[in-house]
C-alpha cells in the first residue's frame, strides 16, 4: 500500500480531471526545454552542466512505480553533504548541486 | 474567508496589493526582515528599515483594515558579514518594545556558512534574552535540506528553546517531516515558480496533517503572488477540503502561534480608522 493511502480527499478518476491538461502542459514544457537546448547555440557544453545533469538525475523519478518521487527527486537536486561552506561562495541558489552525488556521497 | 499572510515583505509590494488582500479577506500580515537587493552598508540603513517597518507600513495598511506586524533581525543573505551583524544586533532592542513588533526574524540560513551559522547562533540568543518569538528562513533550493538540518539540529540540542515559539518557514517534502518531528511550526511558502505551490501545500498538509501547520504568501519584489493564500483556499475548496479545515491554517494556526506574543491582537473586520 501507498505510503499516506487515502490521505487525498478526491477520486483518482476526479483528480485526473482535475488536473490531467495542467500537469500535461508542464510534461510538455520540460520535453520542449530540453530540445530547446539542444538547438541553442554553444550547446556543446550544456550535456555536462551540473544543473541539467541533476535535472536528468530527477526525472527519472518521474517514472518511479514507488511512492515519494518528489522528495527523492528533490533530495537529487539538494546539497546533501552537511559540511559548512567556509566563506559564502555566491548570494543566490543555483537549483542544483554542483557536486555531483557520487562525489557528496564519497565524501560523506 | 478571513485569512492572516504569516510572511508578506510588504515594504516591496504597492498599496494595490493591500487593497487586492484587503478585498480577499487578509485580516493581518507579519512583515520579517529582508533582503533588499542589495546588501546593506552599516546599521543606520538597518534602524531606518527597522523604523519603516514599524510606522509607515502599519499605517498604510491600517488605511485597508489589515493589522501589520513585523519581525526584525538581519537577514540570512547578510549574515556573512560579521561585524555588520554585531553592529545591527546592538540596535534590534530598541525596536523591540515597538507595539507591533512580534519577535526576531526571518533568521537563518542562505548558503550554509560558518559566518552564516554563527549570525543565525546570535539572533537566537538576542531572542532568548528578549524572550521574543522566532521566524526562520530555510535556504532555497539545492541548499534547504542541508540548511534546515543544521539549524534543527542546534536547536534541538539547545534545551532552552521552547520548539512552539519557533516557526522554521520555506518548508517541502523533503524537510517538512524533520522540521514537525522536533515540535517546531512549520510554514509552507507559497510561489508561483520556485517553492510550494498550492497543490503541493495541500499535498503535505494531507500527508503530515493541519496541526502545526501554515501558509503565506511570502510575496516580495520577486516573482510571487501577494494573493496566494486565497489561491491556497480556492484549491483546498476543489479538492474538497470542508471550510474548518481551511479555516484552521490559514486564520486559527496563525492566531495560535502568534498568540503566544502579548502584544498581538486576534484580528477582526471591523472598521478602522486610518491613521497615517
Amino acid at each position: 500500500m501507498a505510503a499516506h493511502a487515502d490521505t487525498c480527499l478526491l477520486t483518482q478518476t476526479q483528480l485526473l480531471d482535475l488536473s490531467f491538461m495542467e500537469h500535461r502542459a508542464h510534461l510538455l514544457a520540460i520535453a520542449a526545454f530540453l530540445d530547446r537546448l539542444e538547438r541553442a547555440q554553444g550547446a556543446a557544453g550544456a550535456p555536462q552542466d551540473f544543473r541539467l545533469e541533476a535535472l536528468r538525475s530527477a526525472l527519472h523519478e518521474l517514472t518511479s512505480p514507488e511512492p515519494g518521487r518528489v522528495v527523492r527527486a528533490q533530495m537529487r537536486l539538494s546539497d546533501q553533504n552537511l559540511e559548512l561552506l567556509d566563506l559564502r561562495d555566491s548570494q543566490s541558489a543555483f537549483g542544483a548541486s554542483r557536486r555531483p552525488h557520487e562525489q557528496q556521497e564519497a565524501e560523506q | 474567508m478571513n485569512y492572516i499572510d504569516m510572511h508578506a515583505h510588504m515594504v516591496s509590494r504597492t498599496t494595490d496589493d493591500y487593497h487586492a488582500m484587503a478585498l480577499s479577506g487578509c485580516l493581518a500580515v507579519t512583515e520579517p526582515a529582508f533582503w533588499s537587493g542589495r546588501d546593506r552598508l552599516g546599521s543606520e540603513a538597518f534602524a531606518d528599515y527597522f523604523d519603516h517597518l514599524t510606522t509607515f507600513e502599519p499605517a498604510r495598511a491600517r488605511e485597508y483594515g489589515i493589522a501589520h506586524y513585523a519581525w526584525l533581525c538581519l537577514n540570512p543573505k547578510e549574515g556573512e558579514d560579521r561585524e555588520l551583524t554585531r553592529q545591527v544586533l546592538r540596535i534590534i532592542p530598541e525596536f523591540l518594545s515597538r507595539p507591533t513588533v512580534l519577535g526576531i526574524g526571518e533568521i537563518g540560513l542562505n548558503r550554509v556558512t560558518r559566518n552564516e551559522l554563527a549570525t543565525f547562533l546570535d539572533h537566537v540568543e538576542l531572542a532568548l534574552e528578549h524572550q521574543q518569538l522566532i521566524h526562520i528562513h530555510t535556504p532555497h533550493l539545492e541548499d534547504k535540506y542541508k540548511g534546515t538540518r543544521v539549524m534543527v539540529d542546534a536547536l534541538a540540542a539547545d534545551g532552552r528553546i521552547e520548539p512552539g515559539r519557533v516557526m522554521i518557514d520555506h518548508a517541502e517534502e523533503h524537510t517538512v517531516q524533520m522540521i514537525l518531528d522536533h515540535g517546531f511550526w512549520t510554514g509552507l511558502t507559497l510561489y508561483p515558480k520556485t517553492k510550494a505551490s498550492p497543490a503541493r501545500a495541500i499535498d503535505m498538509i494531507e500527508m503530515y496533517g493541519s496541526e502545526r501547520l501554515i501558509v503565506a504568501s511570502a510575496c516580495d519584489w520577486g516573482p510571487s503572488q501577494p494573493l496566494a493564500i486565497p489561491e491556497f483556499i480556492f484549491e483546498a475548496r476543489r479538492r474538497g477540503h470542508t471550510e474548518a479545515t481551511i479555516r484552521k491554517i490559514v486564520l486559527e494556526n496563525p492566531q495560535r502561534f502568534l498568540g503566544q506574543s502579548p502584544k498581538f491582537v486576534p484580528p477582526t473586520r471591523e472598521p478602522r480608522l486610518a491613521q497615517v
